[in-house]
């Protein structure tokens, strides 16, 4: 049984240790300007993480195999602690710990304590059950008043404006797919009509919550055209798992044509 | 004298008086003990036929089950599940599983029976309290049950219930409306019966100790309940107070929870001043705690059985008990890193993550104090040891995914991924059932006086432990794929429909674990009809439960409760023929000893 057990565990850890080491095969590729820091900082801790997991378990398996027919007169009697061991476990963990927590804070004061550079092109995000909307300001870079009493899905006015008596909201463009230009930075305006929801991208490494009643801003800079996944990421009702949109990132003139057709279809 | 009535003795009103105080209504803590632990395996037996569904489910979405649409015929017509239904089998598995399973049992059910046995006290120091406790949380399992009679069923919100969705009522979708309420009055009543819990377990530890059982001498077991207890005062009182603040949003139009303009299913709602984020701000007061609630008691069971079947004293006993009580406390001040993922202030970032990983210190002793008590070991590889050494393998890998999620910039991408679900499930999941699985095999003879059979619980060994890392490593996969949790089914998203292979993988492994767990609930069967006598102390343990009959008498104790003279963990300090000695044993039967610890 003990080398049975010990073999399991060392199996397992095997295992986990390989898919670890291939974790390109796992998190999708990378295409903002953010992913980079956010997937370095993966990697040093898959190393670190990896070793400690390894370390663990192995220990555990050496030593079940090892004690499994130990005679009794060999083993070690009444060792109660040690206050070197103690503090060595602790000091190491601690290190590593400081120092994992050192390179994630960088990571995370250069990815969230930055505004979004100058010239960003502001786009709101609209969640509702279960849907997704994106305005664009349209040429006056400003965006209209919101009516909530306007807001109906069966009249097409996803997001009560209204054109005839608000000036800035007569050039706003509402689209069901987020479409964004490649090396432009993008400043998104995030906000819910009914309950939580959330805007994740994995490829984009970006994940904010929509809280109704609040509007949060993130930014990225989208590195590579294509069309991804925006999918929501909170349990937010029934239709939950069918909450998704496109994210598609486009070049400049492909995006400036895209935008017109959008804007000719209000 | 009671009057007589006519027919048979059971009938007798004096006999069904006496029985039900005795079995039913008791405020003995060994019978109330195994009340706990009987509604624990109920409840675990309804959780994990839910988890089945759901991963049946997403692993063959078109799979038509007949039978549901008998039970649900509104719900999964011609048998197809539908997402209402998968969401309310997964808010009733998360309640189920981390109120009535993970917080009761090792707590409620081990504590109540053994917390005095190990103090050397008669009874807990409020034994009608105790009766109490129990009887409102059969109440809240009740109610909680009862969702599934209402018109749109159990509640669809999840078992962390977030508003907007859980206040609004039935236009926020099936099961939100009556569902919810129930809901909401079942944690409510729960909360109250863990505070009654944690009341009477603090006053036990401190007040009902036999004489010379000094706090350094208590077994690890009782100081993890005590901490637990402690951390159980704390996050109960504040999720009383968050679901009642949220029943009178949903059932009295309050706003605590809700924002003005919410438009629902195209309608204004009437409601102004609140803010979701109050909810998210106090659950997590008491959500992560509930992490810890949920496995202290596994870290001192383990450590306990490590060093009884290691045949050694715990390596580091002061190391692991501070290490326990700030795994408590900083598992108390963890609870507002999630905030950052709903746009509060990005800046206390630093300190939230230090906190965070702060807690990652401890945990780290605690599984060296266990590398190293196996160390040298003479290792006794019972069905009760080997469910504490999965411990140690599962409990260390989820405390490495702790790491992941301390980190701000990481964690914002894994939660609410299928990594947070594997995290979660490996913490106070599976770590939270090996300790039952382990205390249960322990402490079995001394509850019944008989012994289970060693074959069967091998054979379940093997097949759990093996499964179920088939079951959740994948899922920390999943997770960096970017595959959000409660997803009723990924077939929809192109991108991460290519996991789904490893989601039927994933099924089956739940499948082939499940199919072995009746082999568990036989052995228990089997073995309290026809199981061999087990002696008063099998395991040769030091602890006081250990010096009395099995299964022990009505008062516990023959005579005064036992004086302690020494520490709870003297292996290898005997002699001759015996390499133990016990709490309450003046010398060494044959030799005195020479490492006295305390």
């Amino acid at each position: 049984m003990a080398l049975m057990l010990s073999l399991a565990i060392t199996l397992i850890t095997i295992l986990f240790g390989g898919m670890l080491i291939w974790k390109h095969a796992w998190l999708p590729p990378a295409i903002s300007t953010i992913a980079g820091p956010i997937d370095h900082q993966f990697t040093l801790t898959f190393i670190v993480c990896g070793l400690l997991f390894a370390t663990a378990q192995v220990t555990v398996a050496y030593l079940v195999w090892s004690q499994r027919s130990k005679p009794q007169s060999e083993r070690h009697h009444a060792l109660h602690g040690s206050h070197t061991l103690e503090g060595t476990s602790i000091l190491v963990a601690t290190v590593l710990l400081v120092a994992l927590s050192a390179t994630s804070y960088q990571t995370w004061t250069r990815v969230h304590w930055t505004g979004p550079a100058p010239g960003a092109l502001r786009i709101e995000v609209w969640g509702e059950q279960f849907a997704w909307y994106f305005r664009y300001p349209g040429p006056d870079d400003r965006f209209g008043p919101v009516h909530f009493n306007l807001m109906s899905d069966s009249t097409g006015n996803y997001l009560g404006l209204d054109r005839q008596r608000d000036p800035a909201s007569r050039d706003d463009i509402v689209t069901a797919t987020l479409g964004v230009p490649v090396d432009h930075p993008i400043e998104l305006i995030l906000r819910s009509k009914d309950v939580i929801h959330c805007f994740f991208v994995p490829e984009l490494r970006l994940k904010q919550d929509l809280v109704p009643g609040m509007e949060i801003p993130i930014h990225f800079t989208a590195t590579r055209t294509g069309r991804y996944e925006i999918v929501c990421g909170r349990l937010c009702g029934l239709g939950h798992y069918n909450m998704h949109a496109t994210l598609a990132v486009m070049t400049e003139p492909q995006f400036k044509a895209w935008l017109l057709r959008m804007a000719a279809e209000q | 004298m009671a009057p007589q009535v006519p027919g048979h003795r059971f009938l007798q009103p004096q006999f069904l008086r006496d029985t039900a105080r005795k079995y039913v209504f008791s405020s003995n803590h060994k019978v109330i003990g195994v009340q706990y632990y009987l509604l624990g395996l109920f409840a675990v037996g309804g959780g994990v036929m839910e988890s089945l569904l759901m991963r049946v489910h997403l692993a063959w979405p078109r799979l038509p089950m007949p039978w549901l649409s008998t039970l649900s015929p509104i719900g999964a017509p011609g048998g197809i599940m539908t997402p209402e239904i998968y969401l309310a089998l997964l808010t009733m598995h998360g309640t189920l599983m981390v109120f009535f399973v993970a917080t009761t049992v090792p707590q409620a059910a081990f504590g109540s029976y053994f917390l005095p046995l190990q103090i050397g006290s008669r009874e807990m120091a409020f034994p009608r309290l105790n009766m109490v406790a129990f009887w409102l949380t059969v109440l809240s399992l009740a109610l909680l049950l009862s969702t599934v009679f209402t018109a749109g069923g159990p509640p669809t919100s999840g078992w962390t219930a977030s508003p907007p969705m859980s206040a609004l009522g039935s236009i926020a979708g099936p099961g939100e409306g009556m569902g919810q309420t129930l809901w909401l009055v079942s944690i409510g009543i729960f909360s109250i019966a863990s505070l009654l819990v944690a009341t009477n377990f603090i006053a036990t530890t401190l007040k009902s100790r036999t004489r010379g059982m000094s706090l350094m001498r208590l077994p690890l077991t009782v100081w993890a309940w005590f901490i637990t207890a402690i951390l159980m005062a704390f996050a109960f009182t504040v999720l009383l107070i968050a679901t009642a603040l949220l029943l009178m949003d949903h059932i009295g139009g309050y706003s605590f929870f809700l924002p003005a303009n919410l438009v629902v299913s195209g309608v204004l709602q009437r409601y102004s001043g609140g803010s979701p984020l109050l909810w998210d701000h106090l659950f997590w007061f008491f959500r992560h705690p509930e992490v810890y609630i949920a496995i202290v008691p596994g870290i001192g069971l383990t450590s306990h059985l490590l060093s009884v079947f290691c045949r050694k004293p715990v390596f580091g006993y002061h190391a692991v008990l501070y290490a326990t009580a700030a795994i408590g406390l900083f598992g108390l001040v963890v609870q507002d890193h999630p905030m950052l993922t709903k746009g509060t202030n990005s800046f206390p970032a630093l300190g939230l993550s230090v906190v965070a990983m702060a807690v990652v210190i401890p945990l780290v002793v605690v599984i060296f104090s266990w590398l190293a008590t196996l160390w040298g070991g003479a290792i006794r590889l019972t069905a009760a040891m080997l469910f504490s050494l999965s411990f140690v393998t599962v409990f260390s890998t989820a405390s490495v995914s702790c790491i992941f999620l301390a980190q701000t910039p990481l964690g914002l991408y894994l939660r609410g991924t299928y990594f947070m679900v594997a995290h979660l499930h490996l913490m106070m999941g599976l770590a939270a059932i090996f300790a039952i699985f382990a205390g249960t095999y322990f402490w079995f003879p001394k509850v019944t006086g008989r012994l289970l059979n060693e074959t069967l619980a091998r054979i379940h060994f093997g097949f759990t432990f093996v499964g179920c890392y088939c079951i959740f490593l994948p899922m920390y996969f999943f997770g960096l794929s970017g595959l959000p949790d409660c997803y009723a089914t990924i077939k929809g998203v192109p991108t991460l429909a290519a996991l789904q292979p490893w989601n039927v993988f994933i099924t089956g492994a739940a499948l082939a674990t499940a199919a072995v767990q009746p082999l568990f609930l036989f052995n228990l069967g089997r073995s309290l009809l026809k199981g061999a006598r087990s002696p008063q102390n099998p395991w040769e343990g030091t602890t006081l439960e250990w010096t009395i009959p099995s299964p022990p008498p009505a008062a516990n104790f023959p005579g005064d409760p036992p004086i302690i003279y020494r520490y709870p963990y003297e292996y290898g300090a005997g002699s001759g023929t015996r390499d133990y000695i016990m709490q309450h044993e003046l010398k060494a039967p044959s030799a005195p000893s020479k490492a006295a610890f305390c």
